[in-house]
């Protein structure tokens, strides 16, 4: 009995690409009823989390497949999971269904094929993604994406401050360190551990560094002191100006915002254009707090879903990829009393029905509009933000 | 019951202590061994087939490194020290008054309050834009902004300390308490304060030494806990570097697997530094011992003792004040719709708070139950049958018995976790709710057992000799007479069970491979940062949870023996 379960195990492994290759939407959604996904997602968000709540609840409804959100503090504990699950020989009936991932974790997962795919061409909505100007949709941190994940919201740099005490924002990396050397204690940014503290060092990077197209292949033994020198001059000047004298970070971007709330600091980074908005709709940051980004632009990149290769309800998972496609739900995703992510598709592939979703979305006076957003800039290679972190870490941990 | 069936049951009654004892130390044994090994090298799933020192070169090739463990020393050696010194003032002091019978009752409520629980409260009431701040700000501070300060994950690791204390002192009170039970305290304080010692000369003369070898176990359980603490270090402990623990667990769910080793180093080397750590407490016993003698032999009459118990007590109530605000606080929070610095109180309240997170609640709240009550049922059976073995075979498990019960308290448990995670994922059993009661159930048997040991050895003989005289079998006798006149010290050892899995962090988190969420996995991820509303609500949850255990524990006996003093009613 068990030999042959392994047999059986091992030979679905041996068939996953040509699975991946033919796939059918209907034998998809018929394969996925019943079958409940175990979404592995951060959960450092409670809007996210309702926002995921609410996902499993519609595709339940319409598809029967149930979601079940596992509930992470880092990405990376989902890689972790089917790393230690392909060591362990689990190359079937693995348990992680569904990963929100991108960036390095991707890569990792990617470079060990460890994902299941390419299965987007497969999903109904993919159709409708802006592949051609959204260029973070197919290129995730300079890695293609090849199919391997699929495309739900997205993500740009923006620094949210307290109107009633920041009269006039800083509009560039270096005019934050003159504000900052002005206002002692009054800026900080999440642990560079953490991705959007590790951003916050690759947007100054952007504009610091000689030249930033270099960003976009991998860093090098050769390179990577000079280009990021004027970077790491700036951070000692800036880092005794910081919060708790730079000595201690917020955890994440939620921890710092609470410190934003309880007015322990005046600005701070997000990576989403409406946080602003949606935080004072959840009581979560005063009314008089605005958005602004660097006249030069700031990074954005894509949140995508992915599949590992052993995961055990294939079929749901793309049920789930697809209905965050759809136009509705990324309305809703858009909405920032819901979640406030921009969306992913492009207009021009839209009704004027499912657009009118989009246009009738409620405004507030601290949501920025596409042309206060300015340049969206291209995340750099992955290798960039680890080294700077390993680098951040060897310089300022004691 | 036939004599057949009364020899099967005899013989699984004689299987319990090796059951038992199998139950937490083969996780324990396969745990270490799954840690020890990748730490020295070992590790062929991911490609580690030769033996070398190569993790523990990264280890201490890590920036933060020395700081580290330097943090980890000092508030794992704080600690024990501070809290041993404040619960022998306190026992010192309370020695004699008329609320020393009631102390253990009143350390209840902190007891059963998870640690992660009061750490979130804590982390609120200190913090510069905290709730002390904003009581006092601005009439008294003059504070419209808060003060740039650490008092929360400051790097000295003093609000861990403070955290860690709030729990360990009522333990170890507790502790105490028991063993004064033992003792006959009252009458030899009588006696040494007729030769003119004062009350606190008495205690700390003639008490202690008496009580101390019966807390020791205890105490080093305590230097274990603090050294290796996960869950309270994440809330308020340093963050970079953080302690030792938090960075083997940091390193332990790294994405890059290259990290395994050196996670494993570093649990290596917390191991090491309990071990150490109890050894030189060991040591400093001896000193302190053989100074006391000469101490006691002295005979000095005077002295600030009193004054030292006094300030212990003191302690004690700002401790147990700061539990109550830190639990207060939260309880607010979980009602608030606006609270900012500088209010005193919420500005909006809100019952949505509550109505919105009711399902994301459910669930955890749900698992929480089911595991709590499983782990402690089979505990429950475990203990019963291991104490019935030992009442029937009039053989008592020696001291040996208690250190390997004591086992899983001084063992760090980031050391066994992540190598029965292993272990598990290898099973294909990772991950399931079974192996969560399992993990818990490491934990839950040794205070299940502790708890109840004493009570059931000092259950009056008589009465199962009278019911045998009249015929019944052992089992008639057990279920019939022992359980229900027990069953006031067994509901409150099941409280403590039922407490001690609803705290575990680390347990479930490994076991359950992130996938099986109970309330305080939960509040620990939700205190990274998430909206204080929605924390404030997943602590007192998680609180009111062991909170009602204890009430029902003391309830029940109440209501069923309402007209019987003896057995728990009020007569």
């Amino acid at each position: 009995m068990m030999l042959r379960a392994l047999l059986a195990a091992a030979a679905a492994a041996l068939l996953l690409p040509a699975y991946a290759q033919d796939l059918k939407w209907p034998d998809v959604v018929a394969k996925a009823r019943g079958q409940t996904v175990n979404f592995n997602a951060w959960a450092g968000d409670e809007k996210t989390n309702a926002f995921i709540a609410w996902v499993g609840a519609e595709v339940a409804r319409r598809y029967g497949v149930k979601v079940n959100h596992v509930k992470l503090k880092d990405t990376a504990e989902a890689v972790t999971r089917v790393v230690a699950e392909k060591a362990a020989g689990r190359d079937a009936g693995g348990t992680v269904d569904l990963v929100w991932i991108n960036g390095p974790n991707f890569l990792a997962l990617k470079e060990q094929r460890l994902l299941f795919g390419p299965f987007t061409h497969a999903l109904p909505g993919y159709a409708r993604v802006d592949t051609t100007n959204i260029r973070s949709n197919v290129v995730d941190f300079t890695i293609p994406v090849d199919g391997m994940e699929s495309p739900w919201r997205r993500a740009q740099i923006v620094f949210v401050y307290d109107g009633k005490r920041v009269r006039d924002p800083p509009r560039s990396v270096p005019e934050l360190l003159v504000w900052a050397k002005a206002h002692p204690g009054r800026l900080t940014h999440p642990s560079v551990r953490n991705f959007l503290g590790a951003t916050f060092l690759k947007q100054a990077l952007y504009e610091l560094a000689p030249d930033p197209a270099v960003l976009q292949k991998p860093a090098t033994d050769a390179n990577f002191a000079a280009v990021t020198a004027p970077l790491w001059a700036w951070y000692d000047a800036l880092r005794p100006q910081l919060w708790r004298r730079g000595q201690q970070f917020p955890e994440t971007g939620p921890a710092q915002r609470q410190l934003l709330n309880d007015g322990e600091i005046d600005m701070m980074i997000s990576f989403n254009p409406s946080e602003a908005a949606v935080a004072i709709d959840a009581g979560l940051l005063p009314d008089s707090v605005r958005t602004f980004v660097f006249a030069k632009g700031t990074i954005g990149n894509t949140s995508f879903v992915a599949i590992p290769y052993n995961a055990a309800n294939k079929e749901g998972a793309m049920i789930v990829a697809d209905f965050l496609l759809e136009p509705a739900t990324q309305a809703h995703a858009q909405d920032f009393r819901q979640m406030g992510n921009f969306t992913v598709l492009d207009m021009a592939k839209l009704t004027p029905a499912e657009r009118r979703r989009f246009d009738e979305l409620p405004r507030s006076p601290a949501l920025p509009t596409n042309a206060e957003l300015g340049t969206t800039l291209l995340e750099p290679h992955p290798s960039w933000m680890t080294r700077i972190a390993s680098e951040w870490e060897k310089r300022y941990t004691k | 019951m036939t004599a057949r069936a009364g020899r099967g049951a005899g013989g699984l009654l004689r299987a319990a202590p090796a059951l038992t004892v199998g139950a937490f130390l083969l996780p324990i044994a396969a745990g270490l061994a799954g840690t020890l090994l990748p730490a020295f090298g070992y590790l062929p799933a991911i490609g580690g087939d030769a033996l070398g020192l190569d993790g523990f070169r990264r280890l201490v090739a890590y920036p933060g490194f020395a700081s580290s463990v330097a943090v980890t020393l000092t508030t794992g050696i704080a600690t024990p020290l501070l809290a041993v010194a404040i619960a022998l003032a306190l026992c010192a002091y309370a020695h004699g008054r008329p609320w020393q019978q009631r102390l253990s009752a009143r350390l209840a409520p902190v007891l059963a309050t998870p640690h992660s629980a009061l750490a979130i409260g804590l982390a609120f009431l200190l913090a510069p834009s905290g709730w002390i701040a904003r009581l006092g700000s601005p009439w008294l501070t003059g504070w419209t902004l808060p003060p740039d300060v650490a008092t929360v994950g400051d790097p000295a690791g003093i609000a861990l300390v403070l955290g860690l204390l709030v729990k360990e002192v009522p333990y170890l009170v507790l502790m105490i308490v028991g063993a004064l039970n033992q003792v006959p305290a009252r009458e030899h304080v009588v006696v040494a304060r007729a030769l003119g010692y004062s009350r606190t000369q008495a205690w700390l003369k003639v008490v202690l030494p008496q009580v101390y070898p019966q807390i020791r176990l205890p105490v080093y359980a305590v230097i274990a806990f603090s050294l290796s603490v996960v869950d309270v270090a994440l809330i308020l402990g340093p963050t970079n570097p953080p302690t030792l623990a938090v960075l083997a667990v940091r390193w332990f769910t790294d994405a890059d697997i290259d990290f395994y080793f050196q996670a494993a180093a570093a649990a290596t080397l917390l191991l090491a530094i309990v071990i150490a750590a109890i050894a030189g407490w060991y040591g400093l016993e001896l000193v302190v011992i053989g100074a006391g003698r000469r101490w006691i032999a002295q005979g000095a009459r005077d002295g600030a003792l009193a004054a030292g118990a006094r300030a212990g007590a003191a302690g004690f109530c700002a401790l147990s004040a700061a539990a109550a605000a830190a639990l207060a606080g939260m309880v607010l929070w979980s009602f608030a719709a606006q609270w900012r610095f500088p209010a005193a109180l919420p500005q909006a309240w809100s019952l949505a708070n509550w109505m919105r997170r009711l399902d994301g609640l459910a669930g955890p709240a749900l698992t929480t139950l089911a595991v709590g009550v499983l782990a402690t049922a089979i505990a429950l059976a475990l203990v019963i049958g291991c104490l019935e073995n030992e009442s029937r075979s009039r053989h008592r498990a020696g001291p040996r018995a208690l250190w390997l019960l004591y086992l899983p308290l001084l063992v760090p448990q980031v050391a066994f976790l992540f190598g029965a995670q292993v272990l598990l994922v290898r099973l294909g059993f990772d991950g399931a709710l079974a192996a969560v009661v399992w993990a818990h159930l490491v934990f839950v048997l040794p205070y299940l057992f502790l708890s109840l040991a004493d009570p059931w050895r000092s259950f009056d003989p008589r009465y199962a000799r009278s019911a045998a005289s009249l015929g019944a079998s052992p089992a008639r006798v057990l279920f019939a007479v022992k359980l229900p006149i027990l069953l006031k010290p067994v509901l409150i050892a099941c409280a403590v069970a039922f407490a001690v899995s609803v705290g575990q962090y680390l347990a479930t988190l490994f076991a359950g491979n992130g996938r099986v969420a109970t309330l305080t996995t939960e509040a620990v991820t939700l205190a990274a940062g998430a909206d204080r509303r929605v924390i404030g609500a997943y602590a007192v949850a998680q609180a009111a949870f062991p909170l009602l255990a204890y009430v029902a524990a003391v309830a029940i006996p109440a209501l069923l023996y309402a007209h019987r003093r003896g057995l728990g009613g009020r007569g």
